[in-house]
């Protein structure tokens, strides 16, 4: 069928500029660029251009520049390009539009209307350079009471203690899965956790056999739907046990990897024939409530012999606060919470684009729920979704969060550009394929470094904030609304969130 | 004794009040690499707590008496450094998830077991002498259960294999509906023989979502119960060994004949597609 879609990017080769050195036809999986002998002379189609910004990057001469496309249908509010664009898609194909990455849409981020606070005059702040500031977060259920036994010179604690994980700063990687994304990728994010001392999370694809012992006690193992990649040791090589239940790009649906991607290795990691379909169901059939999912969490602390904290992952959706309560009932040591904004390999746009609720208000919902509930020690927090900066963490905190999951952060760091189509499996950039030739150019030593550097900047950042509140030590902010002010935000907003607005 | 704040407060549903090891010690006996335990009034974490203490003394055999609705029976059984697997025998009814995440030991149930019979089974062997309840084999990805009744709805669900492991399920009854649904590895057998003469097979939407493994079914189906996702065929020779091993298997477990089981037609499921929803996107 001919095709009505217009191109998304307009390529610009400086002609004065291009030495013909064919590495924007090396670099483009899209085969956006060639070169033709006869005439000697570089050609681009911009049409299956994503403008993932490569060939760009790597011009040795500056010669290329790709923006979107500047023909337009007649402007029009309501139907926009991408409105028109996507419907024609859907005519010529009859299927679901797929895309990658978060939520692209306006919605409001909160983040944006927040404020923090700083000390003036009346108390001192505190300069980290110079003084200790702490970060570490253990993560995990706290008891009701401490209590301690002296004996002689030594004290012993003789509560009952649950297992607790510590991290060296709030900020773990989100669930990525061996299969969405390259292995390169996924060792990348293992080595910068262990590098730096948190955790990274295997999503639901497994953690190869290969990966277990010298990665074991940094990751976060997901049992999910499809139970792909699960057994005894891998449950058991892990910091954390975490059961999937939704996920923030598309709540209340389940994940699809493609038979082609489902190579030997990816394959014998989700322990499923090589080429199937991996197909994650939509709820997980061994839990149909909250009395069900008790049960899985129990089955997971006693296949772990009671050693590791137990954590269950939402997608934010209205009622998140009660569920989240029920998660804490059920016995859960940690519940990650993932907003309107978090990423995915693959999803449904309709579903990508407008289900669930910002996690700035699924958290402070939750926080204040469990608080009022007098359960909130019994379970950590984790918020996840459209974290972009320290900022966005240390106000997280502020709004009840323990810690937070950076996910397109931690690959924007590696290489990413938010081109959306990592449901293609073309990643130019080697995170999100399996082409050999493509996954070869993220190199994990230097990845790693990336995303280890990016762990330093954000840490001090925030210890730099903490500092500026008089806070020295992160266990203060949690919670701690105080801090926070609105800004350009409405009555009931403030209200749900628990702040006040600024000037009050 | 601590004083809780909570405003609703939270009760530990399952280890409220769990004994020590010390408290319980009377409940086991162990002699050489036989253990007994007695069940009566223990809760869950009390009585794996109490296998797992008997495993590590060196017992391979462990009789478990007065189970009654006690969940997770050998999920705590993962012991890399310890050489052996045991065998567990179950008196009479276990509860949800009995052997879930099942580390290549046997389990041997006299009784009826309830819903999550090896839930996410990694390796070795359940044998219930009755019937079982949900999604019995959920996930399963190695090992065999052998159920002699029947079993309730969503058996079989997303079972899976790869390499070598290929987990086997021989049910002796019938199913409920959504039997094999999301099937993506492993051999399940139905054998309908507590059906009447006439009475087709319970179960609807059989292997809705199929992708992979096979499906051998003893007894009628309609076209009607049967997924979208999955094509009926005639049995072949392979087929034929691979059913004579495993219903003979289940037949000396229960004390049956298995020729005259095996004389019955069988119908072989398989997925018509390792790639049913290949088709649904838009690229």
């Amino acid at each position: 069928m001919f095709s009505h879609l217009l191109p998304e990017f307009l390529v610009e080769r400086r002609s004065d500029r291009c030495i013909k050195c064919r590495v924007c036809e090396r670099q483009c999986p899209n085969g956006v660029h060639h070169y033709d002998t006869e005439l000697d002379l570089m050609f681009s189609d911009e049409s299956p251009c994503v403008g993932c910004q490569r060939c760009v990057v790597f011009c040795p001469t500056n010669a290329l520049s790709v923006y979107p496309h500047p023909t337009t249908y007649r402007p029009n509010a309501s139907w926009t390009r991408e409105k028109l664009q996507d419907l024609k898609k859907q005519a010529e194909t009859g299927g679901v539009i797929l895309t990658g990455s978060g939520n692209d849409k306006p919605y409001r981020i909160y983040w944006d209307h927040l404020v923090l606070n700083a000390s003036q005059v009346t108390n001192p702040s505190i300069d980290p350079l110079r003084e200790p500031m702490e970060l570490r977060t253990y993560l995990g259920r706290k008891p009701d009471t401490l209590e301690v036994e002296v004996c002689g010179d030594r004290v012993s604690i003789t509560s009952r203690l649950s297992p607790n994980v510590p991290v060296e700063t709030p900020i773990l990687f989100s669930a990525m899965s061996y299969g969405a994304i390259s292995y390169q990728a996924f060792v990348s994010l293992a080595m910068a956790a262990k590098e730096f001392g948190t955790l990274f999370n295997t999503g639901e694809g497994g953690l190869p056999r290969e990966m277990r012992e010298k990665f074991g006690q940094n990751a976060v193992v997901q049992c999910a739907s499809g139970r792909f990649g699960v057994d005894p040791e891998y449950l058991n090589s892990a910091a954390v046990v975490e059961i999937k239940i939704g996920q923030g790009a598309k709540p209340g649906i389940g994940g699809h990897l493609p038979g082609e991607k489902v190579a030997a290795n990816i394959a014998l990691t989700r322990m499923i024939p090589e080429g199937t379909d991996a197909l994650s169901p939509a709820p997980q059939h061994d839990i149909y409530s909250i009395e069900d999912l008790s049960m899985l969490i129990y089955a997971l602390k006693e296949a772990t012999n009671y050693e590791k904290p137990v954590s269950v992952k939402i997608a934010a959706v209205h009622n998140v606060a009660a569920i989240a309560s029920g998660i804490v009932r059920a016995g859960a040591d940690i519940v990650a919470i993932d907003g309107l904004r978090g990423g995915t390999g693959a999803a449904p746009k309709a579903i990508r684009d407008n289900v669930g609720i910002p996690i700035e208000l699924a958290l402070a919902a939750v926080d204040r729920r469990l608080r009022e509930e007098g359960i909130r020690h019994k379970c950590s927090i984790i918020a996840a979704s459209g974290i972009r900066c320290s900022a966005d963490v240390v106000k997280a905190i502020a709004l009840g969060a323990d810690a937070v999951y950076i996910g397109s952060a931690a690959l924007v760091a590696m290489g990413c550009t938010l081109c959306q189509k990592c449901y293609t499996g073309k990643c130019a950039w080697g995170i999100c394929t399996q082409d050999p030739y493509l996954s070869r150019r993220l190199n994990p030593e230097i990845a790693s470094q990336r995303l280890v550097n990016l762990l330093r900047g954000w840490s001090h950042e925030i210890k730099e904030m903490l500092g500026g509140m008089g806070i020295n030590a992160i266990e203060s902010l949690r919670g701690n609304r105080e801090h926070l002010r609105g800004v350009g935000l409405e009555g009931w907003e403030l209200d749900v969130l628990g702040v006040k607005g600024a000037g009050e | 004794m601590a004083v809780s704040c909570a405003r609703y407060g939270l009760r530990e549903m399952f280890l409220g009040g769990v004994r020590s090891l010390e408290e319980l010690r009377s409940r086991l006996s162990i002699e050489g690499q036989e253990a007994e335990i007695d069940a009566r009034d223990l809760v869950h974490k009390e009585i794996n707590d109490l296998i797992r203490e008997a495993a590590l003394s060196g017992a391979r055999r462990i009789t478990l008496l007065n189970v009654c609705g006690q969940r997770y029976i050998g999920t705590r059984l993962f012991l890399p450094q310890q050489d052996g697997k045991i065998e567990i025998h179950v008196y009479s009814t276990p509860g949800n998830d009995l052997g879930a995440f099942l580390a290549g030991h046997r389990i041997v149930v006299h009784g009826n077991a309830q819903d999550g019979v090896g839930n996410t089974m990694d390796d070795g062997e359940i044998v219930v002498h009755g019937r079982a309840g949900d999604i019995v084999a959920m996930a399963m990805r190695g090992g065999r259960i052998f159920i002699r009744d029947s079993v309730g709805y969503r058996a079989a669900i997303h079972m899976k294999e790869y390499t070598g492991k290929v987990p086997v399920l021989v049910i002796g009854g019938t199913a409920q509906d959504f039997f094999g649904e999301y099937m993506a590895g492993g051999i399940v057998i139905l054998l309908g023989l507590n059906l009447k003469p006439g009475e087709r097979h319970h179960a609807h939407y059989i292997g809705t979502g199929m992708h992979g493994g096979v499906i051998y079914l003893r007894g009628e189906v309609a076209p009607y119960q049967l997924g979208r996702e999955v094509g009926v065929l005639e049995l072949d020779d392979k087929d034929r060994r691979l059913l004579h091993r495993y219903v003979g298997e289940f037949a000396r477990h229960f004390n049956l004949n298995a020729e005259s089981i095996l004389d019955d037609r069988f119908v072989k499921l398989m997925p018509v597609s390792k790639r049913p929803y290949g088709r649904v996107y838009a690229y």
